[in-house]
């Protein structure tokens, strides 16, 4: 009998050499003699463990990691084919605390499933979301999504139901589903992880929203740097068309709903919707002035269902077990899950999967196991590069929007880049600028031109020249960005950058206690 | 432009001019076979997709993937972004500089390498990464960078 051997296929692991294991792994089966059948896995998300290979023993799957291929030889004097002893042995996955302590509904069939195929899908419990809103009405479907809670996933939190029903609701002769896969915040990968752990399940959301409101055309807009993604993701649309879930006739419904991938060019600012409608289009991704919004007039000038790639992921779920059991998780105004990815400097890094309200210590702590370098955590920056540093003061603050919000944070896509003591704050206020610099469309002049005075005042106030009157400078155009930026670029660009000055006053040469202007 | 870059642009034409908002999948196909977009394709693409030539060229010039002129026979991509600067990137970059002779957007003389920026590589808890010619490598020590340097000299 041949054993199953699970080496995922996931970008991280193959960064760190998971191509290399799995060849070992099918020279050394061969070598001597076993009969072995090697599945190219999603990650399971205990990123600091990749390579992290499981084999299907009678005792259920065993996890060895971090493999490397010089390890492989072992492994199998080991008998780690029957799940023998091993210093790199790590056992169930299941039952590890960091795993077991996880709420996984977007990510149940990550890392468990060959990604691609359409039957392992159903068989874990895909399709059955995507049937159940066939059987209904657009305005069910739409509903069962708004009682859910569901708010986006990438990082602007708008109701999805109230997005969904003004598509629905607005008459046009073609409508369009896009899929935002431009995830280009610094500690996100959350988004990718879906696309190359369980693909079908963004295509399974995406088909849902086409027949909820009447769109036939999806496109799903994908980042350039991401080029695993693209294969799986073309795999899985290929593997859907043949089973019937994309086409003329999804699941024998009558409805069509067709998907295309298309892939961005390295353009930070093709994260915000209306300039990647432009790219989409074929355009320089300028920001539109809105409104009109997209759900009225969007991609080529009709009604689009724009959602990030975890929203849409977070669909079928929803259609299979209803608005209420989704809605049951979280606190407050934000409810259901948030795939959160501990990144940077630390320990256990990866994907974790909460209901909201955990708090930024039990992630760091618990979960992450302190910084890498094993000094101590200085400062976390949650939400991108758009998102405020966070001091050590704050971190029993609870995941939820609102919380954040009222902190001066923002939770965006649940990315959080942790850094130790030696960060120099004044330096990542700099860089805060200098990106946005890089990356701003240019449409609007607070960001075109702030972000450039923003890292030369910076520069100054960090060579101590006019310190002072530097300082009220950066803030008086922090206040000319944040307010007169047309998108959240230049907009909440102010945001790492003020929050830098107000917790690390130190680091811009400033005494640590600031009078109230602080 | 060399007979088999005309015909590269050729066929990418052809693919993509009655695809709607084509121009980027375009591009994509002309660079993916010849690494770069000549400047002398632009008049055509303009023409074939009925647009200016500041227009196309405006496309090209816009988004940091597109080159106008040929790269190296490697591409090193060093992440610039938070996560990978919390991991020391900053050195990972400096040490990349060093051992390669040359700056950010710049080719190595011998035509080896070229060294690019990159904001995010979506490798987070891996850091610092690079991604060299489409792959990805995490954890990427600065100790680690003349044995990567010197492999792609080696395959030339």
């Amino acid at each position: 009998m041949s054993t199953r051997i699970y080496v995922p296929a996931d970008a991280s692991a193959r960064s760190v050499g998971a191509d290399e294991v799995a060849r070992a792994i099918a020279a050394e089966a061969k070598a001597r003699g076993h009969a072995i059948t090697i599945t190219r896995n999603g990650t399971r998300g205990l990123l600091w463990l990749e390579t992290l290979v499981e084999v299907e023993t009678a005792r259920g799957r065993v996890a060895y990691g971090p493999v490397s291929a010089a390890d492989v030889p072992a492994l199998f004097d080991a008998g780690f084919l029957t799940g023998g002893e091993h210093a790199l042995r790590v056992g169930d996955i299941a039952a590890q605390p960091w795993f077991a302590r996880q709420q996984r509904l977007c990510f149940a069939r990550v890392g468990l499933t060959d990604p691609v195929s359409v039957p392992e899908y159903e068989a874990h419990g895909g399709l059955r979301g995507l049937r159940n809103a066939i059987a209904m009405s657009g305005a069910d479907v739409v509903r069962a999504v708004t009682d859910a809670g569901l708010r986006g996933r990438g990082g602007a939190a708008f109701p999805t139901g109230i997005k969904w029903n003004t598509v629905l609701q607005t008459e046009a002769d073609q409508k369009y589903v896009v899929c935002n896969a431009d995830e280009g915040d610094s500690g996100t990968f959350s988004d990718r992880m879906i696309m190359e752990g369980d693909p079908l399940v963004l295509i399974e959301g995406m088909a849902i929203a086409g027949i909820a409101t009447g769109a036939t055309q999806g496109y799903i807009y994908l980042r350039s740097e991401y080029p695993d993604a693209e294969r799986i993701l073309l795999a899985a649309i290929a593997a859907a068309r043949l089973h019937g879930v994309l086409g003329d006739n999804v699941l024998g419904s009558g409805k069509r709903f067709e998907l295309e991938l298309r892939r961005g060019a390295g353009a930070y600012i093709c994260g915000e919707e209306t300039s990647l409608l432009e790219s989409l289009e074929g355009k320089r991704g300028m920001v539109r002035y809105k409104p009109p919004v997209p759900a009225v007039s969007g991609l080529f000038g009709k009604p689009t269902v724009l959602n990030n790639v975890i929203t849409f992921a977070s669909v079928p779920i929803i259609l299979d077990r209803g608005g209420e059991f989704y809605r049951d998780f979280g606190m407050g105004r934000s409810r259901g899950t948030l795939p959160i990815q501990l990144t940077g400097n630390i320990r256990r890094g990866g994907l974790v999967e909460l209901a909201f309200g955990v708090t930024l210590r039990e992630l760091l702590e618990d979960f992450g196991g302190g910084s890498a370098s094993g000094r101590p955590i200085r400062a976390v920056q949650v939400g991108g590069p758009l998102g405020a540093y966070i001091p050590a003061s704050q971190f029993d603050m609870p995941f939820d929007y609102e919380a954040f919000a009222s902190a001066g944070a923002m939770v965006g896509h649940g990315g959080i880049v942790v850094f130790d003591d030696t960060v120099d704050m004044a330096k990542m206020a700099r860089y805060a600028m200098e990106f946005c610099a890089v990356e701003s469309c240019g449409k609007c002049t607070p960001c075109r031109i702030g972000s450039t005075r923003g890292f030369e005042v910076i520069d100054r106030i960090i060579a101590n020249r006019d310190r002072e009157a530097n300082v009220a400078l950066l803030r008086d155009l922090c206040d000319t960005m944040l307010h007169g930026s047309l998108c959240a670029l230049g907009g909440m660009t102010p945001y790492p950058v003020l929050s830098a000055l107000k917790h690390f006053p130190e680091d811009f040469g400033l005494p640590r206690e600031l009078p109230a202007a602080a | 432009m060399p007979d088999d870059a005309s015909a590269v642009v050729g066929r990418a034409i052809d693919r993509h001019q009655d695809v709607p908002g084509g121009l980027l999948p375009l591009l994509h196909d002309i660079q993916d076979h010849l690494g770069f977009v000549p400047k002398d394709a632009v008049p055509r693409i303009a023409r074939a997709l009925n647009l200016s030539r500041a227009e196309v060229h405006g496309v090209i010039s816009f988004y940091h993937h597109f080159r106008d002129v040929a790269p190296g026979r490697h591409v090193v991509q060093v992440c610039r972004a938070e996560a990978c600067q919390s991991m020391g990137a900053d050195a990972l970059l400096d040490r990349l500089r060093q051992e390669l002779g040359v700056d950010l957007h710049q080719t190595t003389a011998d035509g080896a390498v070229t060294l690019e920026p990159i904001y995010c590589l979506g490798n987070c808890a891996c850091a610092p990464s690079v991604m060299v010619d489409n792959q990805l490598r995490g954890r990427v020590t600065p100790e680690r960078v003349p044995a990567l340097v010197a492999e792609l000299r080696r395959d030339a």
